[in-house]
């Protein structure tokens, strides 16, 4: 995959110097992420939150899809890190054109507003660079979801909270119901 | 050290070509099975879902990996790019002992009579390379009994007024219904229809010195942790091996039919577990490769006679690419109607496959496998909002208490949608890749518009009180359930084998997999692929006249 593969290198390079230019690896405390500076870190915690909010049932920053989202995107989702990287920039230039704040600084239907927009494309082209607003939604969306639904080894659904959250059994009790229900037992059955 | 030569080559050891690996070893041929992936087993992946051959966000839990496999794929606007096993497009199957049988939902249909004789039942459709098949339901019939007997099928066909014709029943006892099921089924008896219990290459008993079934929540797409799922590795395989007649090379990855000047196969050329290239000689050649494997392989073996790939002089090779366009109906409901008992699947009709008033074919409906809970994540009624407050409200109130019919409808063969392969992009040991181009018949729509209204009745009359329906678009066809690219016909002219699975150009090159089927039923295909390995199996043993195995 020659092609792909330099376009995806220079796509990366190009994140990189991005980061650099924003001063993220300048005077910043090192970050405890594996791929996230502390700041996308905090940024991507409140997306995912947003995702998946918490009501009677924990959301996204208690599963911890922040942590699946990181852990990924040094494994499988390598190739996602450069959309991830101008994704959360687009965001924060979003965020601050039209409220003036960062999205950390944003109220709850703030923010709500914001990826609204996001997911709409409905923002200023000026702001986004290396990935389409949509597409980002998207990407982050799905991410929070896998991590959120997903096995906890990979990082997110925290002590299995999303299937208690569906009452399904944890752990998997596999066997019981054959003896605990009494299934029909349609024709042809012996025993 | 060359290898010693052997009676015959089997290519692929999933559904065709474990089978006929088996059906020559017991008969006193020395086999080689080739598998380009390797034994695979449930504690790798456990339940997973998101490395599953059925969601493969972070993998293919059982193969092929993305570090040598890509594929091109060409898109409505004629644009190419490389596809990855597990993302969408690349038309993946299995790579492991087993293939798709050790992961599979293991639904064991046999196709219907008619479904051989779709030609001469409906008539041509323009625009496709609609035929008959070369042989009839009833000279397949005897292979189907051996399949569902040596793997193991668990069913009852009396309850199924239009079951194709057996003679012997099915081996186990059906699966009982679970909630979702007993609903259904009730509601299809309301509405006339003829539910019964899907059968299953799965144990409802033990059978054959392996366990029941536990019932998993968490079953297609994934191994079995108690070997209760029917596949050909812990069935036909250990036969095979048990002989001593059989050697299976895992992780050896075949990348071309060596043909001679004569025109005969004569062996293939191979790369093994370490990246070596490597020949095997033998008298007899067979694929069973998938639908998309097997062509590749035929037009990367490229000779002084056969320059545009082997048994390929009428470009016959990779075309017809079909699979299953699948629709069907989601309703919600106010009571729960999950119990957890898995795998899913366990009721259907047969009421819709043929005799719809001025369709051509058709297709099963079945009550659908679990939706596990990031699966679920992307069912939703159209237009409604996919994250937030909603998302949440709608994922705890509605897992319980949803269910879907659906149904893999036949569709019309398109001669250009096909199987190519690209000289311009190679794989991880240098071999051309698969170029998967075209699209469905615009026929298959009107059959999934039939066919998900029906599901749609169905749900409705199970008291759900929303629906909706969902139906596939005009993209190329194919997935795990690949088929057509490799023909069986009795015209040369028209069909890459004979109807033993023999190619016309090249009388010791043979093909045991989906890539024989000329249509593709409406139904799943798994059970039509072992028997067609039983049947070339057969028809090779009949025909041997080499010398036996010797060692």
């Amino acid at each position: 995959m020659p092609s792909s593969r330099r376009q995806f290198l220079k796509q990366a390079a190009s994140g990189f110097a991005g980061t650099v230019l924003l001063g993220a690896c300048a005077a910043t405390p090192k970050s405890r992420w594996r791929f996230f500076t502390r700041e996308e870190a905090s940024l991507v915690d409140l997306i995912t939150e947003q995702i998946i909010p918490t009501d009677d049932t924990p959301g996204g920053i208690e599963a911890g899809c922040l942590n699946f989202i990181d852990k990924q995107l040094v494994g499988a989702y390598r190739r996602h890190q450069n959309e991830y990287r101008q994704g959360l920039l687009g965001l924060q230039n979003s965020s601050r054109g039209k409220f003036g704040k960062t999205f950390q600084e944003l109220d709850w239907p703030e923010q709500t507003d914001v990826l609204d927009a996001i997911e709409a494309g409905d923002v200023e082209a000026a702001d986004w660079s290396g990935v389409s607003p949509q597409r980002f939604f998207q990407l982050i969306r799905d991410h929070t979801m896998q991590g959120f639904y997903g096995s906890p080894r990979h990082g997110g659904n925290k002590n299995y909270l999303s299937y208690r959250m569906l009452e399904l059994d944890v752990p998997h009790i596999i066997g019981q119901n054959r003896y605990t229900q009494g299934l029909d037992k349609p024709n042809g059955w012996i025993n | 050290m060359a290898n010693k030569h052997v009676n015959a080559i089997v290519v692929g050891a999933g559904a065709g070509g474990g089978v006929v690996a088996k059906e020559l070893a017991v008969n006193g041929l020395s086999v080689v099975l080739f598998e380009r992936g390797r034994w695979q087993t449930y504690d790798e992946h456990d339940n997973d879902e998101l490395i599953s051959q059925r969601t493969t966000v972070l993998g293919n839990a059982f193969g092929p990996d993305n570090e040598r496999h890509w594929r091109l794929l060409m898109d409505a606007h004629g644009n190419e790019h490389i596809v990855l096993p597990n993302e969408w497009g690349y038309n993946n199957n299995a790579a492991c002992v087993g293939g798709g049988t050790l992961s599979y939902g293991a639904m064991a249909w046999r196709f219907m009579p008619q479904d051989f004789k779709m030609r001469s039942t409906y008539g041509s459709v323009e625009g496709s390379t609609l035929e008959d098949w070369p042989i009839s339901y009833q000279e397949l019939e005897p292979s189907y009994e051996k399949a569902e007997w040596e793997i193991g099928v668990a069913g009852d066909d009396s309850q199924n007024p239009f079951a194709p014709p057996r003679h012997k029943p099915h081996p186990m006892p059906p699966f009982p219904y679970n909630k979702e099921a007993k609903m259904m089924q009730d509601a299809a008896k309301r509405l006339g229809w003829h539910p019964f219990p899907i059968p299953m290459l799965r144990n409802s008993v033990r059978y054959r010195g392996r366990p029941a079934c536990i019932r998993m929540r968490t079953c297609v797409g994934f191994a079995c942790p108690v070997n209760a799922k029917c596949g050909t590795q812990n069935t036909v395989i250990p036969e095979a091996l048990k002989t001593n007649n059989c050697i299976l090379r895992t992780e050896c990855t075949v990348s071309m039919v060596l043909v001679d000047d004569r025109g005969h196969a004569t062996g293939v050329e191979y790369f093994d577990e370490h990246n070596r290239r490597q020949t095997q000689t033998a008298d007899i050649v067979v694929l069973a490769a998938s639908a998309t494997e097997t062509p590749r392989l035929l037009l990367n073996s490229k000779s002084r006679l056969f320059p545009n790939g082997a048994g390929n002089n009428s470009d016959l090779v990779g075309r017809n690419l079909q699979g299953h366009a699948y629709t069907g109906a989601f309703g919600l409901f106010e009571e729960e109607v999950y119990d957890d008992i898995g795998p899913g699947a366990c009721v259907a009709i047969c009421d819709f496959n043929h005799g719809n008033p001025g369709l051509k074919g058709g297709g099963l409906l079945a009550n659908e496998f679990i939706r596990l809970p990031y699966l679920f994540t992307g069912i939703r009624p159209p237009a409604s909002k996919r994250w937030g407050t909603e998302h949440k409200e709608f994922q705890k109130k509605y897992f319980k208490r949803h269910a879907q019919a659906v149904g893999p409808i036949q569709e019309m063969p398109v001669f250009d949608a096909r199987v190519q392969v690209d000289d311009t992009v190679k794989d991880f040991w240098g071999m051309p890749v698969a170029k998967l181009s075209g699209h469905r018949h615009p026929y298959d729509l009107e059959l999934t518009d039939f066919l998900s209204r029906k599901a749609e009745t169905w749900m409705k009359e199970c008291g759900a009180v929303k629906t909706w329906r969902h139906q596939p678009g005009l993209g190329l066809s194919g997935g795990q359930h690949q088929a057509g690219t490799c023909r069986m016909g009795d015209d040369p002219q028209t069909s890459v084998t004979n109807k033993y699975g023999q190619v016309w150009e090249i009388d010791n090159l043979f093909i045991a997999d989906a890539s024989l089927h000329v249509t593709n039923g409406g139904f799943n295909p798994a059970l039509t692929i072992l028997a067609l390995g039983y049947w070339v199996g057969d028809y090779i043993v009949r025909e041997w006249r080499g010398t036996k195995f010797k060692s």
